[in-house]
């Protein structure tokens, strides 16, 4: 029998099957509880219910073989789940190594979407479907969360740093893109539409998509370096004021005050809005803060372009 | 005691007059004081939930505009949550009934009870006022920076209002611990507490410790706002996510505020309706503690997809886990102390047995959510509003009532319809049921909280859950009528209706003054019904 | 279930007489315990209550270790280190009165609660002054912040942090002063002595606790990382 609505959420990712694995085997669980609970309380009430006025129930006070039953059978269980859904989590929260990277930046109310080769969409992300994808995303403003319900992936998109969230989808068709995180007036209207297409449907829309010139991030990136003068510190050369960018993402940096920080993308961005909270060893804390200069697409642009250098520095590119 | 009626000496009728009640130093005046406060907020919150409810009938967002109808689901929030849930049973059932069932005259510190109540109407009057200043349209969770920097609503009057009864609940909390620790009677020794007093000393704890986080978190975003000081906002060097540590760091041990005293009532209610010794009495006394202690050490089961550290989630998803087992084994406990009991089928039963399915309903969908792998996929949706619905209308509600059922002949002094009292613990929970199980549906295939409109396909089971909200509605409302009929009309209460054990039950209905007589000594465990058959049947 | 008794413990015919006997204590030591674990448990809710500043003072110091030393070279360490000894001094006359309580000293009393109080206005003067100079420089957050500062943002961040923690517990000061004249009324008119002091004594609790958290606040604020050189 088919109804004339939706029950269950339609599977269009990699993930979504094993977390729907996971939700009726806790279902299961829980109904069998919950069955178990309501059978005994009703059984009970009626089986000893009081005869007359002046009976009172059997002296019974507890046993301790009962209550280490109840304790550990449900402690065994949800530890089970625990993890199982930890190791599920931990997949989930890791994007491959190989996936492709979309920038999304959520502003009051509204998505904006970047694909790799600068095409720009709103409200609506086109994606290919049996592909890695990783998702960049930074707020303008508020918290805001990119929910797709579809391939049961969600992440919140925090003001003041980037997030990630990656998936795979499985299924051509049109799916839900919501905003998960309440953040004002307008919130329930910053939804959007997720277009998985066929990998060819995918590029021939790149190439027919309109919305500006499509300058891939990388490239604005490095239009931005040269606008903002960046070379002239960060020169690559030896004896440079700025250390040198090429090779940094993904490297380790040591800190004037000993520590040492992975280059991930937070740390480039902070360095790059607030460079003097963590001044790599060997340098002066000279470079201008650009926080309120900078949109978190620029930055996202900016930090494409580091990325995309190679270790010989700006200089070679 | 026989079933005569009393004299009329009661608490209620000596002294005469309206100061007398507002200056009042009686724990049960007060606890009448806040019955009726409560209750008044009760219906506003209501109120609220049926604009929600009434908004979500079609999926166009037609009815209200988008700010009002966040201005409707945020004020429902904060108003259940802060001016009714919060001091729901602990206020009014636990100030009128700790004192008597430990043998003690009153509470330790009677003039901070009452400060307490004027601090809670203070606070409430603040945060109505903001209501009628721009409202508030941040979510009862006041997530920055959007309460700090970018909302256009009276946000800082809000958080000084609930500042203020944050103090309510802090004194309130720090009365009962103390009361239990040194009022009571002699030979009332810890293992001889009814369970009702011992769930109430640990939620006690909870208000005590988490409540000032949360007063000195809103003060920051009232700070931020209103002096421009920038701890939450990232322009300003702050992070948003600080503020969510601080909050849930108080608002989720604030669940177990709400719910720990429900559990106390159940277990007072089936021990009373079965008479019968509660099964496991140290097992039931010390999970409320456990819920205590381990409830402060999960709150970052709220923030799984902030960005949070996967191995923070980690550490949070396992604590969750464990703060499951001591309700299940609560609910087991209960279970079992119906077996071979001798149940009546009185009212109060059937809030009992409505609560035990919709409790553990509501236990269950929370390890759903705390399982790390299913939270990325169900938080911020309508799975979450109805998993906490459950046990916050499920199971505290349904345990108020039940509770407020129960000891209304000793608090009134009046019979109250029993009929009435069951139709409307039917239609509640019927009501209930409708209400929020499809929200469970609605929340697995993604729909977002706090949406003003939705995606079509979604509307048959949006108005499922609003028709279910009108018969809530009825089942809610239906009380009011019987309840304030009895006080008039009602037959005059026995000081023991129910043939329960427990010292509030050894004295008049209505109680007098100053509770007991003469000075008590207990010599007996709670819930002591062998001594009653040896009477009857040996 | 209960039985009912005449006089149950030793202690309750002995104060069955005492006025500050309230009706629903069976003796004076009930009531001391019940006042010192209310008092005690207060003191609880404020650590936590000041606790969650200090963890964002926690947090933001690690967060951002530089703008803290650059804020904390702003602070005037003088005046601190001399409000510290005030308070130190404000928290042996408390206990002093409290003793003078205790062996039914009345003037003694008297005597050491105007000098409690005393200390107590010098340290809100001191602080006035502070807060003044901070005004001078543009040093409060908001508008007229001096963001040409290195780090200004964060500066603010920890300014805002410094004037919280430092105006909250100023606050309580002044609570404490309101407190010190209501239980000075009370020791004019002699309602304490040895058999009777517990107001003084949950009074002097209050004040000590405001006098550690004190304690807390100077060396973080203005000393931790104050050697460093200004910039």
């Amino acid at each position: 029998m088919k109804l004339p609505f939706p029950l269950l959420p339609p599977n269009a990712s990699t993930v979504a099957t094993e977390v729907d694995i996971l939700y009726w085997f806790i279902t299961a669980i829980s109904a069998f509880f919950v069955v178990l609970v309501a059978a005994l309380v009703v059984i009970f009430t009626i089986k000893y219910r009081r005869r007359h006025e002046d009976e009172v129930g059997a002296d019974i006070h507890g046993s301790l073989v009962a209550e280490l039953t109840w304790t550990f059978i449900p402690l065994v269980l949800s530890l089970l789940m625990f993890f199982w859904g930890a190791d599920l989590a931990f997949r989930l929260a890791r994007p491959p190594v190989d996936a492709m990277e979309i920038f999304v930046v959520g502003k009051q109310w509204m998505w904006k979407i970047q694909h790799p080769d600068g095409t720009r969409e709103i409200n609506q992300m086109h994606v290919p479907a049996g592909r890695n994808i990783r998702l960049t995303m930074g707020s303008e403003d508020v918290i805001h969360d990119y929910s797709i319900p579809a391939f049961r992936v969600k992440m919140d998109v925090v003001p003041g740093k980037l997030t990630t969230l990656w998936f795979n989808a499985t299924t051509p068709g049109t799916y839900h893109l919501f905003c998960a995180e309440y953040c004002g007036t307008n919130h329930s209207g910053m939804i959007g539409e997720v277009i998985v297409m066929e990998p060819q449907a995918y590029e021939a829309w790149l190439s027919g998509a309109t919305g500006g010139p499509a300058v891939p991030p990388a490239q604005a990136g490095e239009q931005l370096f040269a606008a903002n003068a960046c070379a002239t510190c960060h020169s690559g050369q030896p004896g440079a004021i700025g250390p040198n960018l090429g090779g940094l993402a993904g490297a380790a940096v040591t800190l004037t005050d000993g520590r040492t920080v992975v280059a991930d993308d937070n740390y480039l961005r902070e360095s790059i809005m607030v460079p003097l909270a963590k001044v790599v060893a060997g340098y002066q804390p000279v470079m201008p803060p650009f926080q309120g200069l900078l949109s978190e697409e620029q930055v996202m642009q900016l930090l494409a372009y580091i990325k995309s250098l190679k270790p010989a520095g700006p200089a070679a590119h | 005691m026989s079933d005569v009626s009393q004299p009329r000496n009661s608490y209620l009728d000596a002294p005469y007059g309206l100061a007398s009640w507002l200056l009042t130093k009686d724990h049960k005046r007060i606890a009448m004081l806040y019955l009726i406060s409560i209750t008044i907020f009760f219906a506003i919150g209501g109120l609220f939930a049926a604009g929600i409810r009434l908004e979500l009938l079609t999926p166009q967002g037609d009815l209200w505009t988008s700010d009002l109808y966040n201005k409707l689901f945020t004020l429902h929030g904060v108003v259940m949550i802060f001016f009714f849930l919060v001091p729901s049973i602990p206020a009014t059932l636990g100030n009128f009934l700790m004192p008597i069932m430990i043998g003690a005259k009153d509470l330790a510190f009677p003039r901070i009870n009452l400060i307490s109540w004027y601090l809670y109407i203070i606070g409430a009057t603040v945060t109505l006022a903001a209501v009628f200043t721009g409202g508030l349209d941040t979510g009862w969770t006041f997530y920055t920076p959007y309460s700090s920097v970018s909302s256009q609503t009276a946000v800082t009057t809000a958080a000084i209002g609930v500042f203020i009864t944050g103090f309510s609940s802090i004194l309130t909390g720090l009365n009962f611990i103390v009361t239990t620790h040194r009022m009571r009677a002699p030979g009332m020794t810890w293992f001889r507490l009814p369970l009702f007093v011992w769930s109430n000393y640990a939620t006690s704890l909870v208000m005590i410790l988490g409540t000032p986080v949360i007063a000195i978190t809103v003060l920051l975003v009232a700070a931020e706002r209103a002096l421009g000081l920038g701890f939450f906002d990232p322009a300003r060097g702050g992070d948003p996510v600080l503020f969510q540590h601080l909050f849930w760091f108080y608002s989720h041990p604030a669940v177990y505020i709400m719910i720990l005293p429900g559990m106390g009532v159940i277990s007072e209610l089936v021990a009373a309706m079965a008479r019968k010794q509660v099964f496991g009495y140290s097992f039931v006394a010390f999970s409320s503690l456990a819920i205590a202690i381990l409830g402060f050490l999960v709150w970052g089961h709220h923030l799984f997809v902030s960005s949070q550290s996967i191995y923070a989630g980690l550490v949070f998803s396992i604590i969750t886990m464990l703060v499951a087992i001591p309700s299940a084994v609560k609910t087991f406990n209960w279970t079992a102390t119906l077996y071979r009991g001798s149940i009546s089928w009185q009212s109060p039963t059937w809030w009992v047995v409505g609560f035990m399915g919709l409790f553990t309903i509501g236990g269950l969908t929370g390890v759903f959510l705390g399982t790390l792998g299913l939270n990325i996929h169900l938080t911020d949706t309508y799975f979450v509003v109805a998993h906490f619905h459950y046990i916050m209308v499920g199971g505290a509600i349904m345990a108020y009532m039940g509770g407020l059922h129960f000891w209304w002949p000793k608090m009134t002094g009046r019979m109250f319809s029993d009929a009435g009292s069951k139709t409307s613990a039917v239609l509640v929970f019927v009501g209930f049921n409708l209400t929020f199980f499809p929200q469970f549906v609605l929340g697995f295939m993604g729909m977002p909280r706090r949406y003003h409109a939705y995606p079509d396909e979604w509307q048959v089971l949006n108005v499922l859950s609003s028709c279910g909200a009108g018969v809530l509605a009825l089942g809610y409302a239906l009380p009011l009528v019987y309840l304030t009929y009895s006080l008039f009309r009602g037959a005059a209460a026995p000081a023991n209706p129910w043939g329960a054990k427990g010292l509030e039950w050894t004295i008049p209905s209505p109680p007098t003054t100053y509770n007991f007589e003469a000075e008590v000594r207990v010599d007996e465990p709670a819930y002591n019904y062998k001594s009653t058959r040896e009477v009857h049947v040996g | 279930m209960q039985g009912t008794v005449s006089a149950h413990d030793g202690g309750h015919d002995a104060h069955a007489h005492n006025p500050n006997l309230q009706h629903h204590f069976y003796s004076m030591e009930q009531q001391l315990e019940a006042s010192t674990l209310g008092m005690w448990l207060f003191l609880v809710t404020e650590v936590m209550f000041f606790g969650g500043m200090f963890l964002a003072y926690l947090i933001y110091r690690v967060i951002y270790p530089e703008a803290w030393i650059l804020g904390s070279n702003h602070l005037n360490v003088a005046m601190g280190a001399l409000n510290t000894g005030v308070l130190i001094c404000s928290s042996l006359t408390m206990a002093l009165a409290v003793r003078a309580a205790q062996t039914s000293n009345r003037g003694a009393q008297i005597r050491y609660l105007l000098l409690t109080m005393a200390f107590g206005s010098v340290f809100l003067i001191v602080k006035y002054f502070e807060y003044a100079e901070k005004f001078e420089h543009h040093l409060v957050p908001g508008r007229h912040f001096d963001m040409t500062l290195p780090q200004a943002g964060q500066q603010q961040l920890f300014f805002s942090i410094y004037f919280m923690m430092t105006g909250i517990h100023a606050i309580h000061m002044i609570v404490g002063l309101g407190l010190m004249l209501v239980i000075l009324t009370m020791a004019w008119r002699g309602r304490f002595s040895a058999s009777y002091y517990t107001p003084i004594e949950m009074s002097g609790l209050y004040w000590h606790f405001v006098d550690i958290v004190w304690i807390f606040l100077f060396p973080l604020l203005y000393l931790l990382g104050a050697h460093y050189s200004a910039h």
